[in-house]
Order: C-alpha cells, then sequence, then structure tokens
C-alpha cells in the first residue's frame, strides 16, 4: 500500500495518541504520508485529527507483544523517546511491517524503516547510557540538584539507574531540552513539568567540593599523553556545559591550593603524616 | 596539610595506573544505603588525555619504603609526601559519589611501615565505606604485595575487584629495575586472590548470603617500553594470565619517564602510545574474538605493524582463509573479517535468518565495508565484482595517511612492498634499525 500524498494525520503528541493514528490507519486502510502533532498548528496543509480514545490505543497496545513479540513492544517504547525527525511516522510503518513478519521484524535489520528506526533506538540508548555518569548534582539544602540537556528524551531511562543508586536521598533531575523534570523523594519517583528553575546559592560546602574534583580532574591527566580529539569523540563538548570539572569560578580563577609546607616526610621512620 | 593538598598529592601519585574500570559486577544499594553498580561499568568523565575516569582513584599514601627504579613514589625521590586517614577518605569518596562524579574507589597505596600496616589502613577506609556508610559502589582495592594473606582476604571481601601489578613482563626486567619486588611477591598475591574467588563462589552458591569476595575479579596491568620485552612475549605472558590465573582483565601502560637511571630509557622517551594500542587490540581479540597469542605473533615475528592492526595483519598472512561468506559462516568465522566487529557479526547472524544478505545491506549493519569487501562474499558473490588480491586487501587496510606513511618508510629504504606480495607483513628488520627504544616510525 503506497502512503496518500495528501493525507497527515495530528495527533496530540501522546504514546496512546500514536496508537489511536495506527488503529485509524488499519480502519481505513490507509497511510500518511506524516504524523504531526496538534500544536504543530496552524495547518498549513489538511489533515486529520486523529483523536486520543484509550479504548482504541489499549487495543494496539494488547495486540503488538502477541502479533510481534514482548522485544518489539518496548522497542516501540523507546523508539517514541528518540529525537529521530517523523519518529511518529516511522513507527507506524514499523507496526505496519511487524503485522506483516511477526517478531522476526526485530530481526530484519537492513530493512530501511527497521533500520532508521534501530540507529535511533541506538542512539537514546547511548545518550541514556553517557548521561548515567556525565550527569552532575550539586547539593542544595540538602536536595541533590542536576540539569541536562539531551537530543533524546532520556528521563524515563535514567529514572530507575538513579533511584537504585540514592534510594535514601532526595533529588530532581531536570531535562532542559523537552522542559521536564524527574522529582525522587524516598520510595517514590515522578516525571513533571518544570519551565524554569533558578537554582539557590550554593554553600561553601558545596563549593569545596565542586574545586576539590575539578583539582582532581586537572591532576589524573597526564601531560605527555594529552589527546583532545580522544576525549571530544568519548565525551561530545555538548555535555561540557553541565559538567562540573569545566564549570570554572567565574574570572577563570582556578581552584585555590595552598602551597607544600615544605616539609618532605622522611619514610623510613615510619611516621603516618596527616 | 588539608585536603586539597593531599588530593593532589596522592593523586598526581596514582594517575599511572590504568586499571580504573568500574565494570563486572551488578549490584543495588542495601536498605538505608547508597551506591549502585552496573557491570558495563559507567564512564564518569574523560581527561585531557582521554582516558574513562570511573573511579576515584588515589593512593592512601606515597610514602614508601620501596625503591622501585621506575616508580615516581620511589623512597629516594624527593617528592612531597602526603597520607589520607581512613576516615578523610570514605567521606571523600561519598561526597564525590553523592554529586555523582565518581562510580566508586580505586584505592591503592605505597607501603607504609609495612605491607600488613598499609594493608590495615586499607582495610580500614573500606569498612568505614561499607559499614557506616552502607556503600554499595564500586570499589577496586590494589593488593599490597607481602601483606599477609589473612588481611589480604579481608580487603577481598570489601572490595569489588583486586588487583596486583605485575608491572614488567619478565623477570629479568624485573631484576633490573625493580629490584625490592620478586616474581613470588607477585605471583604469590595473586594465586591467593584466585584461589579466593573461587572458594568463594562456591560458598555463594550453597549459602546464598554469604559475603562475596571480589565479585568483579581481579585484574592486573605492565609497563610496556620501559625494558627491551617483546610483543611476542607480553602478549603470551598476557594469555597465560587468562588462563591461569582467570584473571578479567590485563592493562598495558606505555612508559612515562618520571625518573631518571641510567638503566631507564632517556627521560625525553615519548610514550610508546602505539604499542600499547596494538596491546590492547591484541588484548581485545583474545578476549571476545577467539584467537590465540600464538596466531598473531611468533617466535620469528615478535613485535606488532606499525601500520597495520592486529587482525588485519593476521588475515593479510592468512589470505587462503578468505573469502568468508556472510550469509553461511559460523560466527567465530565472521568475526576474523577486518571491518566486522562482535556487534556486526550478531548482527549478521540475526539478519540473515530474515533473508539473504547483500552487500549493500551490510552497511546497514555496521559492516565496514572499505575493509571487509576484500574479504567476504554475499552468496557466493563478491562486492562490485572486485578481484581479491593482496594488494588490493592491502590498500583496503591502511588509511590514506598510513598508506603514504609506508610508502615513503619503504622507499627510503630503497624496497616497495607493491612490487611483491605483501605475505609475512611483520616489518621485523625495521625494528633493528629503530634503535634501543623501539621503532618511531609513526609517532
Amino acid at each position: 500500500m503506497q502512503a496518500q500524498a495528501d493525507l497527515t494525520y495530528y495527533y496530540d503528541g501522546s504514546f496512546d495518541g500514536l496508537m489511536c493514528c495506527v488503529f485509524e490507519s488499519y480502519d481505513k486502510q490507509e497511510i500518511p504520508i506524516d504524523i504531526l502533532m496538534d500544536s504543530a498548528a496552524p495547518q498549513l496543509f489538511s489533515g486529520k485529527s486523529i483523536p486520543t480514545d484509550p479504548q482504541k490505543s489499549s487495543r494496539v497496545l494488547a495486540s503488538i507483544p502477541k502479533k510481534l513479540g514482548s522485544a518489539a513492544l518496548n522497542f516501540v517504547k523507546h523508539a517514541f523517546l528518540t529525537c529521530l525527525p517523523q519518529k511518529e511516522l516511522y513507527i507506524l510503518l514499523f507496526l505496519r511491517r511487524g503485522y506483516q513478519h511477526g517478531p522476526q521484524i526485530m530481526n530484519m535489520l537492513t530493512d530501511e524503516v527497521v533500520n532508521k528506526l534501530f540507529k535511533a533506538v541506538n542512539h537514546l540508548n547511548r545518550e541514556s547510557h553517557l548521561l548515567k555518569g556525565f550527569l552532575r548534582f550539586s547539593v542544595c539544602n540538602g536536595v541533590l540538584v542536576g540539569e541536562v540537556a539531551p537530543k533524546n528524551y532520556v528521563l524515563p531511562l535514567l529514572t530507575q539507574h538513579f533511584c537504585e543508586r540514592y534510594p535514601e536521598e532526595r533529588f530532581l533531575i531536570v531535562d532542559k531540552t523537552h522542559g521536564m523534570g524527574l522529582l525522587y523523594q524516598p520510595y517514590q519517583a515522578r516525571v513533571v513539568p518544570i519551565a524554569d528553575l533558578e537554582l539557590p546559592e550554593i554553600d561553601e560546602d558545596e563549593q569545596s567540593y565542586r574545586e576539590l574534583w575539578q583539582l582532581f580532574y586537572d591532576t589524573i591527566a597526564i601531560r605527555e599523553r594529552y589527546n583532545p580529539e580522544c576525549r571530544m569523540s568519548h565525551m561530545p563538548k555538548r555535555y561540557w556545559k553541565y559538567m562540573t570539572e569545566f564549570g570554572r569560578p567565574p574570572g577563570g580563577a582556578k581552584p585555590k591550593l595552598a602551597s607544600f609546607g615544605g616539609k618532605l616526610l622522611n619514610p623510613a621512620a615510619g611516621e603516618a603524616p596527616n | 596539610m588539608d585536603v586539597f593538598e593531599k588530593l593532589k598529592i596522592l593523586t598526581d601519585a596514582a594517575k599511572y595506573d590504568v586499571a580504573c574500570t568500574s565494570s563486572g559486577v551488578d549490584k543495588k544499594a542495601s536498605a538505608g544505603g547508597i551506591g549502585s553498580a552496573a557491570a558495563c561499568g559507567i564512564c564518569h568523565s574523560f581527561s585531557a588525555d582521554g582516558r574513562c575516569i570511573s573511579l576515584l582513584k588515589v593512593l592512601l599514601t606515597n610514602v614508601c619504603v620501596y625503591d622501585c627504579k621506575y616508580c615516581v613514589n620511589r623512597r629516594s625521590n624527593d617528592t612531597p609526601r602526603a597520607a589520607f586517614s581512613p576516615r578523610e577518605l570514605a567521606e571523600l569518596t561519598i561526597n564525590f559519589y553523592r554529586r555523582n562524579y565518581i562510580e566508586g574507589l580505586f584505592l591503592s597505596s605505597g607501603v607504609l611501615r609495612s605491607p600488613d600496616y598499609t594493608c590495615e589502613q586499607m582495610i580500614e577506609a573500606l569498612r568505614i565505606l561499607r559499614e557506616d556508610y552502607r556503600f554499595s559502589g564500586y570499589i577496586h582495592a590494589k593488593a599490597i604485595p607481602g601483606a599477609d594473606n589473612t588481611l589480604l582476604t579481608r580487603l577481598g571481601m570489601l572490595a569489588d575487584r583486586m588487583s596486583v601489578n605485575i608491572e614488567l613482563p619478565s623477570q629479568d626486567s624485573l631484576r633490573l629495575l625493580a629490584p625490592d619486588k620478586s616474581k613470588h611477591a607477585i605471583f604469590s598475591p595473586m594465586s591467593h586472590i584466585q584461589k579466593s574467588i573461587q572458594e568463594n563462589s562456591r560458598d555463594v552458591v550453597k549459602y546464598r548470603h554469604s559475603p562475596k569476595f571480589a565479585p568483579a575479579g581481579q585484574s592486573t596491568q605492565m609497563i610496556i617500553g620501559a625494558t627491551p620485552d617483546t610483543d611476542y612475549q607480553i602478549l603470551n605472558l598476557t594469555e597465560g594470565l587468562y588462563k591461569k590465573y582467570r584473571l578479567k582483565r590485563v592493562f598495558f601502560s606505555a612508559y612515562t619517564p618520571v625518573a631518571a637511571d641510567s638503566l631507564l630509557p632517556a627521560p625525553d622517551t615519548k610514550p610508546q602510545l602505539w604499542r600499547e594500542h596494538r596491546l590492547y587490540q591484541a588484548d581485545w581479540l583474545l578476549r571476545y574474538y577467539d584467537f590465540a597469542a600464538g596466531e598473531l605473533l611468533d617466535e620469528q615475528h615478535q613485535n606488532f605493524n606499525p601500520y597495520l592492526d592486529p587482525k588485519c595483519t593476521w588475515a593479510l598472512n592468512n589470505l587462503q582463509f578468505f573469502p568468508v561468506d556472510v550469509n553461511r559462516a559460523a560466527y567465530r568465522d565472521l568475526l576474523r573479517v577486518p571491518g566486522i566487529g562482535v556487534t556486526s557479526a550478531k548482527r549478521i547472524i540475526a539478519a540473515r535468518r530474515t533473508c539473504a544478505l547483500r552487500i549493500e545491506g551490510l552497511k546497514h549493519l555496521g559492516v565496514v565495508l572499505k575493509r571487509a569487501r576484500f574479504f567476504i562474499t554475499c552468496s557466493g558473490k563478491t562486492a562490485d565484482g572486485i578481484k581479491i588480491t593482496e594488494n588490493n586487501a592491502l590498500r583496503s587496510l591502511l588509511s590514506a595517511k598510513t598508506l603514504e606513511q609506508y610508502r615513503f618508510d619503504f622507499s627510503r629504504q630503497q624496497l616497495s612492498l607493491f612490487d611483491q606480495p605483501p605475505i609475512n607483513f611483520y616489518p621485523g628488520r625495521m625494528y633493528e634499525h629503530a634503535g634501543a627504544g623501539g621503532p618511531n616510525l609513526l609517532l
């Protein structure tokens, strides 16, 4: 079946809404040329607004693990979080192919649609993995607060990791790109919209740990092996903005370092230095 | 001395240690505690030299009773000395950990007073972390050679990974540069750790909640380029360590001069980074690609090729093995094709269940066709009907820049390899020209 050149679906931007688009596509035996969010209005092109109907979406959702396997359902949910342009259309095309081929679809890596989505999901997974390491918290009034600006919507993929890491803490992770935040307090997590966040002044304790970390970061590098390209390929520059080791105090001042006392310990005497 | 100074001195002294990964164990925080660990390991930053930072890598103290010539902490070196108190170190670790700077702690130490005393101090730091803070994050502890086995066992019950540095790949080199260390002093703790891991894994099967001894296993590292040991010797030792001691990783560290000594390479010697890189590539081939050390190097060819990675060198010397048909070949055979790695080999196996693969489709799977196309067929067909010859294959394996360098080096020796089949592509002779420091051809 060919996509209809004059047919665009509009949906509300939710996963359920997208599932209703899939329903519609089967119900009317048609393939849209694109699927856009309602808010993408003014609608220059004529299109169909697909209302979100929980009954229809749950029928589609139930059919995916049955016909395509549970791996495919997980895959589609992840694909929805990616920053792939036209991800909605690709998901619809993926599901249509999947209903045709069954669970095999997950192995059809040379298929153009499947491949596009696999690459997008890999990109999402890689970014969320990197952010598990690159995210930095500041301790503000006993709460851990961190900001990120990811390309993909990774918050749902970070939730479990950070909840398991800090079960007794209260923390907030703000996704500046998508205007969302992950709020955690022992033992509950919530994702909420956060428009703008002004961080309170940091205290002396926080400042000194930041400086200690910067000192460690600078000291651990071996001058003779300086290799900025290698660093950049492992840690792309767009992540640096929110990382403590690159955030120097205004004026580019370096962390203060008291000079060495000048007194060298005599190891032979076996005295523990303090 | 404040904590800034201590951190600077004790980080500076630990920075040459390379075994700083956080992989091999999966854990969640215990009730009322803090910290988890992911089996794949998590890098938290990359330093200016491009190496990953995942652990707070420090020494407990850089005071040392030993005088190993290559070591920056040797007794005779005139350097500022410091020591963390166990509690100070534990607090620093937790505060870095809370801010997500690190995945855990890598703790090594100079030998203060005696190996036993040093080991007890390390145990105390780890005990505070595990018991007072209920910390479940990653801890890598360096075994102190010469410490009592019961202390090493205690240390191993608190750590996730343990390591003993081999430092130098041969006994002669060890005698020359680390006269206070003996082969026995290195392998005795290594074998004690291995035995403890084995015994403990049996206990864990029997009693589900028995505490684990170094669950992420054991690793080691050695210095490359300070002594005349060849890649062949190093790689054989590496293979032996994986087999005999069941090590999880062997790390290599290109020698960086930190001390002047008539027995050591000159202080302006550049670290042999390319050689370190080739050894890591070969190490990967041993661990994940089912290669044996003897396939990569042998008595006649003792060093790696500076222009070509070990897998490509193997491929050129074993052209009778190729072409490999991607629609039929076993996983192990796919892995031997230049341009096909673990990920793409797995994808090929999965994808060919759904349809016959063609050359064009392979790119989608992550195969590097520039390299692979001279070594594969798809259901009997080669890419664009190209002819598979040695010269074609060689050209495909070298980047334009390397090719240029390669021609230049050989024209200087009035040799053109392109006039002859590049069989036995080990430039053994070139190493002799290069003198004691090894070849300095690419770097």
